[in-house]
């Protein structure tokens, strides 16, 4: 029975457009032009994903559970490349670029092929799912992701939760014992409660764009995040990966003047489904 | 020089089971204190999560892997000693071999340890292995960790069996001259050999055919292990020449294995009369042979890196050796780049300590390389907002030299039960050695063996 299934997952893994009628694949897009790196979606991952507040030394020492980061680069002012000069000023963190990142959810995910036990692998809505309890901890689906949005739990962390706070955790989902590897699931639970409200109102197969919020869009001041179905012409996720010229299944975007759309690290085929759209600067002001 | 008298071997090498000099029991000590470090360090870790070790995030793997790596390589030597060594027929393996063949058991023993304290869970470790179950969920098969086990499972079956195979005649001998419980271990294990000539037959034809066998293993084995690396799409482990660059690397680091453990046998066991000068001397240009190998396809992978031009291979290639890790980069050229050229020189190759030196500081180059091959991609991986440089913690460290302290007091134990110099080949080599010059008598040999075999096949 179990070599019937290989067979039959062996053959569907062959077939090129096997998820082609599927009416979902969840995307987003996120306007860095908008991101003011406050860290508020940070703040709500943690409360909607249960994740770990691992405290400031192991923070210190890369262990920290955020799914969801904001990542700070400076661009070198012309002429003067040292980056000390930035560093001497009262306001070293003065004009960062801010990218959040998490999981690109890619659909040639570098990490799913790697994982000896197939902890990891595709769902048909495109999402790039973990499944805790199969994982055996070979961390080399996190080694192998070029985007490193891949956490491990190295230690037992939920054993740290101070007594009333237990009662503040999510329990739509699991909290993950030590030895097991998690990431972003663009909120999965949330997919699956909307998915089954669909359902019940008689539309199995639509999900209203904008009933559904991963906690980190929701969390948003500045509405910078987007997320909805990318098989739904309607959608504004579609929308704007339409008229910033990004396609799913490039690796290099044809890109005119006036479009700021580009997916991180696509030139290594990873096909992933957040878009990011460019900054834009004045540097003159 | 007088050749060793026929009638010594069996006694020479039988006393090797009986009384060894004291520096075996030093070491004997020591390896097992290890040991008992690393069996602490390891229950330290399993209670509180891999995070003691001081792993991080982008270090997700370290000083496990490259050991894994480290071991796995030096398992090569073992087979290519006795396996290439006898089909092509070189008849100065034959006193070095068996330890040898016993030296690639062992270190496969020992990474495999590795793959397994590397979990995070390593309670359902089995989970990897294809096996029919109520889940009904296959490993994936497209991982090259489930080939790795895959691999590891078939070599170490393949290397005991070889091991045992060309010591059966042996420990017949070894059962004929016991008592105790010795004699009812050697009986059983010896199968009822007998010496006859069907036997012999037999025995050669077996042994030949896994020598065969085990060649393409072992290459493919190493390239596997390779994989592990360049089947990923990390810059610096995505490296097409890798898998020969890895078997290479092993072959060294083996046979700088081998020569350790020459001298120290040598030592201990007082086996100077077999493991000569000569030996030593082939030993050391088949090794000076291979580092040349090595250096080429070291010095092309950086090449080919260097002019392929992409932006994060060549940024990792510069890290290593102006970045954080370039000690153990630069220490690793020197010792495994530089040093093989001492074996260059005879008045060297003929110096047993000098060697001994030698093959110690060409084992930590090739470990310094495993190191490398690990640890500097990551730290500068893809995404510059994860660069961090770690190194490895205690526990980590604990656990390395009680792999060491593992691995020689498996192979002392070995030595100290089974014959660690293989008696009726160096018979062989004595008698090919005496009766070179004559031709004829050899042809009236192979008459009378002829004759034998006849009367035998009549009597079965």
């Amino acid at each position: 029975m179990a070599l019937k299934r290989m067979l039959e997952n062996w053959s569907r893994l062959r077939q090129q457009d096997y998820y082609a009628e599927e009416p979902y694949m969840w995307g987003m897009a996120i306007d860095l032009n908008k991101c003011i790196g406050c860290g508020a979606c940070v703040t709500a991952c943690y409360a909607e994903n249960n994740l770990p507040v691992v405290g400031k030394e192991r923070c210190g020492s890369g262990h920290s559970m955020h799914w969801m980061r904001i990542e700070r680069y400076w661009t070198e002012p012309e002429g003067t490349p040292e980056i000390e000069q930035e560093e001497a000023s009262d306001f070293p963190e003065r004009g960062a670029h801010y990218l959040p990142m998490m999981c690109q959810q890619c659909n040639h995910a570098p990490c799913e092929p790697v994982c000896p036990v197939a902890a990891t692998y595709h769902s048909p809505d495109g999402l790039n799912t973990q499944v805790y309890n199969r994982c055996v901890g070979s961390r080399y689906c996190a080694n192998n992701c070029p985007y490193k949005v891949r956490y491990f739990n190295f230690f037992e962390f939920w054993k740290d939760l101070p007594h009333p706070l237990e009662m503040q955790l999510n329990p739509d989902l699991s909290v993950r014992d030590k030895g097991v590897m998690e990431k972003c699931t663009f909120c999965v639970q949330r997919i699956r409660a909307a998915k089954d409200a669909a359902e019940d109102a008689g539309h199995p197969e639509h999900v209203e764009d904008g009933t559904l919020m991963t906690a980190c869009q929701q969390g948003c001041p500045t509405q910078a995040i987007v997320f909805g179905n990318l098989k739904d012409p309607e959608s504004k996720v579609k929308k704007s990966w339409a008229s910033h010229q990004v396609e799913l299944d490039r690796y290099e975007q044809d890109k005119s003047e006036d479009v700021r759309g580009y997916r991180v690290l696509e030139e290594l085929n990873t096909e992933s489904c957040v878009m990011y759209l460019d900054r834009v600067r004045d540097t003159e002001a | 020089m007088k050749d060793i008298e026929w009638a010594r071997i069996n006694k020479d090498v039988l006393a090797s089971l009986e009384s060894p000099r004291a520096a075996f029991w030093i070491v004997l000590a020591v390896c097992i204190a290890l040991v008992l470090c690393g069996v602490a360090a390891e229950v330290y870790q399993y209670k509180h999560g891999l995070g003691v070790a001081l792993m991080d995030k982008p270090h997700y793997w370290q000083l496990y892997i490259s050991n894994f790596v480290f071991w796995i390589g030096m398992s090569h030597s073992g087979t290519l000693l006795s396996a290439i060594l006898l089909l092509t027929k070189a008849d100065w393996r034959k006193p070095i071999y068996r330890f040898a063949e016993a030296m690639t058991l062992f270190s496969i023993l020992t990474a495999a340890i590795f793959p397994v304290i590397h979990l995070g869970r390593v309670w359902y470790m089995y989970w990897v292995l294809p096996y029919p179950n109520q889940h009904t969920i296959w490993p994936n098969f497209r991982s090259p960790l489930l080939w790795d086990a895959a691999a590891i499972t078939t070599y170490a079956l393949s290397s005991i069996l070889f091991l045992y195979v060309g010591m059966i005649p042996d420990l017949a001998i070894c059962r004929d001259n016991a008592k105790g419980w010795r004699k009812k271990l050697y009986t059983a294990l010896s199968v009822g050999w007998m010496g006859r000539a069907t036997e012999w037959m037999a025995f050669r034809k077996t042994y030949v055919l896994i020598a065969c066998f085990l060649v393409p293993l072992a290459v493919s084995v190493h390239s596997i292990v390779a994989s592990d690396f360049a089947m990923s799409i990390m810059p610096d482990w995505h490296i097409t020449s890798f898998p020969p660059y890895f078997v290479a690397g092993a072959l060294y680091s083996g046979c700088a294995a081998i020569i350790t453990l020459f001298v120290m046998l040598r030592y201990i066991f007082k086996f100077e009369a077999y493991m000569t000068t000569e030996i030593m001397d082939k030993t050391a240009k088949l090794t000076f042979a291979i580092a040349m190998v090595w250096n080429f396809l070291n010095l092309g992978e950086y090449a080919s890196i260097w002019y392929s031009n992409d932006m994060f291979e060549k940024e990792v290639l510069i890290q290593k050796f102006i970045g954080p890790y370039a000690p153990v980069v630069w220490g690793m050229l020197l010792c495994a780049m530089v040093a093989p050229f001492a074996m260059a020189f005879e008045k060297f190759r003929h110096n047993m300590w000098a060697m001994f030196w030698l093959s110690l500081v060409l084992q930590l180059g090739m470990w310094l390389e495993r190191f490398q091959i690990v640890s500097p991609p990551l730290a500068s991986n893809h995404e510059p907002w994860t660069w961090a440089v770690v190194w490895p913690g205690t526990v980590q460290l604990t656990l390395t030299a009680a792999s060491f302290g593992w691995f020689t007091m498996l192979f002392l134990i070995f030595c100290k039960i089974f014959p660690s110099v293989s008696m009726y080949e160096v018979k062989e080599m004595v008698f090919h050695r005496r009766h070179a010059s004559s031709r004829d008598e050899m042809e009236d040999i192979g008459k009378i063996k002829d004759e034998v075999m006849r009367s035998e096949g009549g009597l079965a």
